[in-house]
């Protein structure tokens, strides 16, 4: 066994140490989750191909009529959309808490905040940004007005960050139950009804040539208020959660 | 400089109805090694828990430098490593991604290069493999690299022994009097006895309520 190379201790009671570095810590956990994310690419295509094939298969059992379509598309590629995150966020923390990583998290000497507001940043960019980008692709198999397109993907792009992060408070009230799927998605349900309803309301609105900046204001403004307050909330939960 | 670092004050914690331990009192000076022992569940893990304060079921108080924690923990954490009785490690990361992630958590500088503290707990060469394909030994010895990075001063260890071989103990054994000697503090439990010259040993037996104190307290506390 090779001699440890001398460990410098720190002495005297009042040496100071260095204080901690936020945008370093934020890389850390941005970088180790999306290193894992890759890793695990099969479990993280789930709610994509969940979704896809929710879209192709309506078509065949509702019925092959573009007028039809046309007018089932906003909501159908919202509502599949929206269930897709939902069947990703039990992972969220789950794994964290179960190989002891996410005591350490919540005794780093970093804001949790940051930490959890990192973690589903790499969530969404997992799941909601490609269910974004593939949604115009859908909107073709599903006969979308042309008018629709650009609507959808931008109101898209606010609500599915908007449900990760909704998400990310019912993930961190359930990580310690050990069939915590059910109850996560009856908290959650509620708190993104209103998302669904404005997402679909622009796209519908721009399909039928009326104005939707409202509605992607509002839009807007559930994503900001989620990203300051929910990071929040799923971190008192991750404290309670882990504290019994 | 004869201030505690760590004051525990008449701790007291309850679990599903049973209390665990009672009037709990320790101080913990730089350079000592203070040993938690007792038989299973009698909350040796509860109290590391409660000092690393992930775990706020308590009564009694801690102080850290003087002051109540509650008041300065984010300076007690910068102060503070925890390795829990899990070995808190990513097995699908390599052995050196795991180690940036808790570097980058962390406060501090590093005192090593983490090619070297992997070195030192004898897993060079496995620096770049997936951790499924490590044994239970080299996994806890993943986790163990990272107190030859951490700058911290206090040192909790659950169990920290688990699955190391005699070299691998003697090793730490090592590391932990070297902390010592430089000031730093440790706190851990194992059930084998250490050859260590200044460990003070805790039975965290002694501290449970008799059988009649039990339903005394049980009526207070209802």
């Amino acid at each position: 066994m090779n001699a440890p190379a001398s460990v410098q201790q720190v002495s005297g009671a009042s040496a100071p140490l260095p204080s901690p570095h936020l945008g370093r810590a934020f890389a850390a956990m941005l970088q180790r989750d999306l290193t894992l994310a890759y890793l695990h690419r099969g479990e993280i295509a789930n709610p994509l191909v969940f979704f896809l094939i929710v879209i192709t298969m309506v078509p065949l059992g509702v019925s092959p009529e573009p007028e039809v379509l046309a007018g089932l598309a906003p909501g159908i590629i919202w509502v599949v959309a929206l269930l897709a995150t939902l069947l990703s966020l039990d992972s969220l923390f789950r794994s964290d808490f179960e190989d002891g990583s996410l005591e350490q998290l919540l005794i780093s000497p970093q804001p949790l905040y940051l930490m959890v507001l990192a973690k589903v940043l790499v969530h969404w960019m997992v799941t909601g940004l490609p269910l974004t980008l593939v949604a115009p692709l859908l909107g073709i198999m599903l006969s979308l007005p042309g008018a629709g397109y650009l609507p959808l993907v931008f109101s898209l792009l606010l609500g599915t960050a908007a449900l990760s992060l909704i998400g990310a408070i019912g993930a961190a009230l359930t990580v310690a139950l050990r069939k915590g799927g059910l109850l996560l998605s009856l908290i959650i349900m509620p708190l993104y009804s209103p998302v669904l309803i404005f997402g679909t309301s622009a796209v519908r609105g721009a399909i039928e040539g009326s104005p939707i900046g409202a509605q992607m204001a509002v839009l807007g403004a559930l994503l900001a208020v989620a990203i300051v307050l929910s990071p929040l909330a799923s971190a008192g939960a991750l404290r309670i959660s882990i504290n019994g | 400089m004869n201030s505690p670092d760590l004051e525990l004050k008449q701790l007291c914690c309850e679990r599903d109805e049973r209390v665990l331990f009672r009037h709990f009192d320790m101080r913990l000076f730089p350079g000592d090694i203070v040993q938690i022992g007792g038989p299973n569940g009698c909350g040796k893990t509860t109290l590391l828990r409660i000092l690393t304060t992930v775990s706020q079921d308590y009564r009694g108080e801690i102080f850290w430098r003087g002051a109540p924690l509650s008041r300065n923990r984010l300076d007690y954490l910068n102060h503070l490593i925890y390795l829990s009785h899990l070995p808190s490690v990513k097995k699908a990361l390599s052995p050196r991604d795991n180690l940036r992630w808790f570097s980058g958590m962390s406060s501090g500088h590093r005192q090593l290069p983490l090619e070297e503290a992997l070195a030192c707990v004898g897993l060079f060469g496995y620096e770049d493999v997936p951790c499924y394909t490590l044994s239970a030994g080299q996994l806890r010895r993943v986790a163990l690299a990272r107190l030859y990075l951490t700058p911290a001063r206090i040192w909790i260890l659950d169990e920290p022994f688990t699955a190391i071989d005699k070299q691998g103990v003697a090793r730490l054994e090592q590391l932990l009097t070297e902390h010592a000697a430089g000031g730093g503090a440790v706190i851990l439990t194992t059930h084998q006895p250490l050859a260590l010259a200044r460990v003070r040993y805790i039975n965290l037996e002694d501290f449970q309520p008799e059988g009649w104190e039990l339903d005394a307290e049980a009526e207070v506390a209802g």
